[in-house]
């Protein structure tokens, strides 16, 4: 196990690497740089100004310089400064990590609160009423664009209520962040809920057909042992696949449901450094979020051999 | 007499109580909410170019002389004293001398004096020590020599020839008095200005913060104890923020003719305004490539267009028909509609087609031999909206057109570069005057200057209209000017948008200028009725 961990980690380190140097050089391949955006605001180009901007913001050296001028900032810890905004990158980075990890926490445990035990229940009660109307609302929750559903959320707020329930402020007190976080985490989590509720469901359904399955029912054990005990555990693997990809899919994903919401999170401020080519921001930002994937995908690795002792990673 | 006097008086007391009794007094407090419909580049008004700039950061400062902030129609006679008590003009009109109000103070309370001004122009001439990152309007300025000071409360800026709308760039919300004592570098970040409001955080994607100045010098003011930028990017989430009270203003002249619809529909009290923020649309050629090097196909071009059906199909009818200048009656220079009707292009569609097809026939194209062109245009709604509608309307004279939508950031560089055929494209007036709009975009040389339209003999009536003092004579140089313009299809305007602003009714003394969207976001006497 310990070797296994300690390969897993070095494969890390490599996969970090790789990401880091497709990131720098797509973002170099991206026609324009801030120079361009920011004379292209100002409807003109001033060719001496521009350059005169590319060379303060050391632009104009080589790109492998440029590289390895951010790497090795990176490793000691300096993320540069932003262009826009003219501060350290890690202070414009730093805030909008906790608000992203909130709302997409609250949406992780909003799709495993209810897709794991209703997939369970889908399964279990295969081709009853109950079972259709829970896939035919896990087949909704797959086929509605966030930004549609989220949009929805808003008017009936704003139609019902005379509320709107958008982040204009940071929230104050753990009731009100709840408050805040939870309705958006709702709406992008009830499209994590259906996959999660669906995946539960295919894969229950696979190992209720195991032998092992009917001797626990053949040695009389309750319904609800052989269901959540026996049946569920086992099913639970290629769950856990998923939920380790949506989380760190949430982690940089959440454009649409941020957007909507107003929400000032990591995935928005992404794609406003994109379109600024605001280049330590985006650099920075993506690999944070490449190493939240990798650590999430390592970590459920690990999760395998709890869930099943049979797993090993000797070899 | 007396009697009649005495109940004329009586009458215009009792009508004065009533209005005051309705607006009611000002009210000290509260903080205004507005949506930011983006994060702006900064808040360093002199580096930016676009009016999500000034709307924040315009209270952040004073000018020398600003447009009367509650007269919608920016001109001459409204131009106020801010900074300069009163101001004089020499009498060859070469100097123009300010003298400054005294007491006043910086936000970080250094003195205010004559220095800062000249060092403000100094920047703007790249004459400074420090350098702005860009200066977008320093052409602009081109024709003062030198500013001097006499004394802490006196400046004179020496001019090259008389420019009597020198004073209009003075009074544009674009053109703010800055610190000596504060770099162009910490402007952009922490910006220190003389106005109503101080600056207190710009968090990007999130919020800007302004709060009152204590020591505002002009007593009493702001009612306001600050302001509050939220950046709500999605128009629909903004919209709905309105409508639910979540901020009191929507992001000035944001608001399209539905949408203003759909907000009195949700929120009958809602007070809104629709009108032109002046900015056109218009048509570049690149004159320099065959076959646009033809004035007849480029004139043949101006014939096809129908600019009301533009304004019916992308605005829902809010939008108006001019020329360079904005139309009257909220525009002060535009030609009238009577001259405008003389214009090839601007009168009967069906018969200018017609003659537009004569021309293109005898170029040797028609149905079956069409010009294939690529319009080109920023990939950006407003932008490509009309760019189809312009497609469609050339296929009526044998042009087979086909759309190039242009990543935003490499829009002007590709323009620059001479990279197109035919374009569309937006241009924003800062303020309503000609000398801006001629130098700036029709001038030999000038970087604005799109389609490199270069005419000696009207750039010496650009000038010739420049130095004249008499308005109504200006005025019909001006006329001349813009119609020889539209005639040699020097950058056809398509039309000049409406677009509209909405607050709540609690807000009072909110002004919305009709012939800029620059110049009017001070908000020093804004005040909240709640």
């Amino acid at each position: 196990m310990g070797t296994y961990i300690i390969r897993r980690f070095f494969l890390m380190l490599l996969t970090l690497f790789g990401i880091s140097l497709l990131i720098f050089t797509m973002l170099r391949l991206v026609p324009g740089n801030i120079a361009d955006i920011v004379f292209n605001a100002a409807g003109m180009i001033d060719v001496a100004e521009k350059a005169k901007l590319e060379k303060e913001l050391g632009l104009d050296r080589p790109i492998p310089v440029q590289y390895v001028e951010w790497v090795s900032g990176l490793a000691r810890g300096d993320l540069g400064y932003s262009y826009v905004s003219e501060k350290p990158a890690i202070d414009e980075i730093l805030p909008r990590i906790p608000i992203t990890a909130k709302l997409a926490g609250l949406a992780l445990l909003f799709a495993v609160t209810f897709g794991v035990p209703l997939g369970v229940i889908s399964a279990v009660k295969q081709n009853t009423t109950l079972d259709y109307v829970l896939r035919v609302i896990s087949l909704s929750g797959l086929s509605l664009p966030s930004f549609w559903l989220g949009l929805l959320i808003l008017m009936a707020f704003v139609a019902y209520f005379g509320a709107i329930p958008i982040y204009t402020n940071p929230p104050k007190g753990f009731w009100n962040t709840l408050w805040l976080f939870s309705i958006p985490a709702m709406a992008v989590g009830f499209r994590s809920s259906a996959l999660v509720m669906r995946l539960t469901r295919s894969s229950m359904l696979e190992v209720l057909r195991q032998d092992y399955i009917r001797t626990a029912r053949a040695k009389g054990a309750p319904a609800r042992t052989v269901n959540y005990r026996h049946a569920l555990r086992n099913a639970l693997l290629p769950v856990v696949t998923v939920i380790g990809i949506e989380a760190a899919f949430l982690m940089g994903g959440l454009i649409v449901t941020e957007t909507v919401f107003n929400i000032p999170g990591v995935a928005r401020f992404l794609v406003e450094a994109i379109r600024w080519r605001d280049y330590p921001i985006v650099q920075n930002l993506v690999m944070f979020v490449a190493v939240v994937a990798v650590s999430i995908n390592f970590l459920i690795d690990l999760l395998y051999a709890v869930l099943d002792p049979r797993i090993r990673y000797a070899s | 007499m007396n009697t009649k006097l005495g109940a004329l008086t009586l009458v215009t007391f009792a009508f004065a109580t009533l209005m005051f009794a309705q607006a009611g007094e000002p009210k000290h407090g509260g903080i205004l909410r507005i949506y930011h419909r983006e994060t702006p580049p900064s808040l360093s008004i002199h580096e930016e170019a676009t009016f999500s700039v000034n709307i924040p950061a315009m209270g952040l400062y004073n000018n020398l002389v600003v447009y009367d902030q509650h007269k919608p129609q920016n001109s001459m006679g409204t131009i106020v004293p801010e900074l300069a008590d009163s101001w004089s003009v020499s009498s060859d009109n070469l100097a123009l001398t300010f003298r400054l109000h005294q007491g006043v103070r910086w936000h970080d309370g250094q003195p205010f004096t004559s220095k800062d001004v000249k060092c403000t122009f100094d920047l703007l001439q790249g004459k400074a020590k420090d350098k702005f990152r860009k200066n977008p309007r320093k052409d602009l300025f081109n024709n003062i020599v030198e500013v001097t000071t006499n004394g802490d409360f006196e400046v004179t800026l020496h001019l090259k020839r008389p420019q009597p709308s020198l004073i209009a760039m003075l009074a544009s919300g674009y053109t703010p008095v800055y610190p000596c004592h504060v770099s162009p570098a910490q402007m952009r970040t922490n910006p220190i200005g003389t106005g109503p409001f101080k600056f207190v955080e710009f968090k990007q994607n999130e919020s800007i913060k302004l709060a009152k100045n204590e020591n505002y010098w002009k007593k009493g003011l702001p009612y306001l104890d600050g302001i509050e930028f939220t950046i709500i990017s999605n128009r629909a989430t903004a919209v709905l923020a309105f409508v639910a009270g979540k901020v009191d203003m929507t992001f000035p002249t944001e608001m399209t003719k539905a949408l203003i619809a759909d907000i009195k529909k949700q929120d009958a009290t809602a007070i809104c305004e629709i009108g032109p923020i002046n900015v056109s649309t218009n048509l570049i050629v690149n004159r320099e490539n065959p076959p646009f090097n033809n004035v007849e196909v480029r004139k043949a071009m101006a014939l096809a267009l129908d600019r009301k059906a533009f304004i019916d199909i992308i605005y829902q009818g809010a939008g108006d028909v001019g020329g360079t200048l904005l139309p009257p009656p909220e525009g002060v220079w535009g030609m009238p509609p009577e001259l405008l009707k003389t214009i090839p292009g601007y009168g009967d569609v069906q018969k200018d087609r017609e003659q537009a097809r004569a021309i293109m026939t005898k170029l040797g194209y028609g149905s079956n031999n069409p010009l294939k062109i690529k319009v080109s245009t920023r990939n950006l709604a407003t932008y490509r909206d009309p760019a189809v509608v312009l497609i469609d309307q050339l296929k009526t004279i044998y042009i087979d057109a086909e759309l190039d939508p242009v990543e935003s950031s490499q829009w002007f560089a590709k323009v620059a570069r001479n990279d197109y055929s035919v374009g569309l494209n937006l241009t924003g007036n800062g303020i309503d005057d000609p000398d801006q709009a001629f130098y700036e975009n029709y001038a030999c040389g000038s970087e604005r200057n799109y389609t490199h339209y270069c005419n000696k003999e009207l750039e010496a009536l650009f000038d010739k209209q420049s130095v004249e003092t008499d308005v109504e004579k200006r005025k019909k140089m001006v006329w001349d000017i813009d119609k020889k313009l539209q005639e040699d299809v020097a950058r056809p305007i398509l039309l000049h948008a409406r677009s509209g602003t909405c607050w709540k009714p609690y807000v009072k003394n909110m002004t919305i200028m009709s012939n800029s969207a620059y110049n009017g976001y001070r908000y020093e006497d804004v005040w909240l009725d709640k």
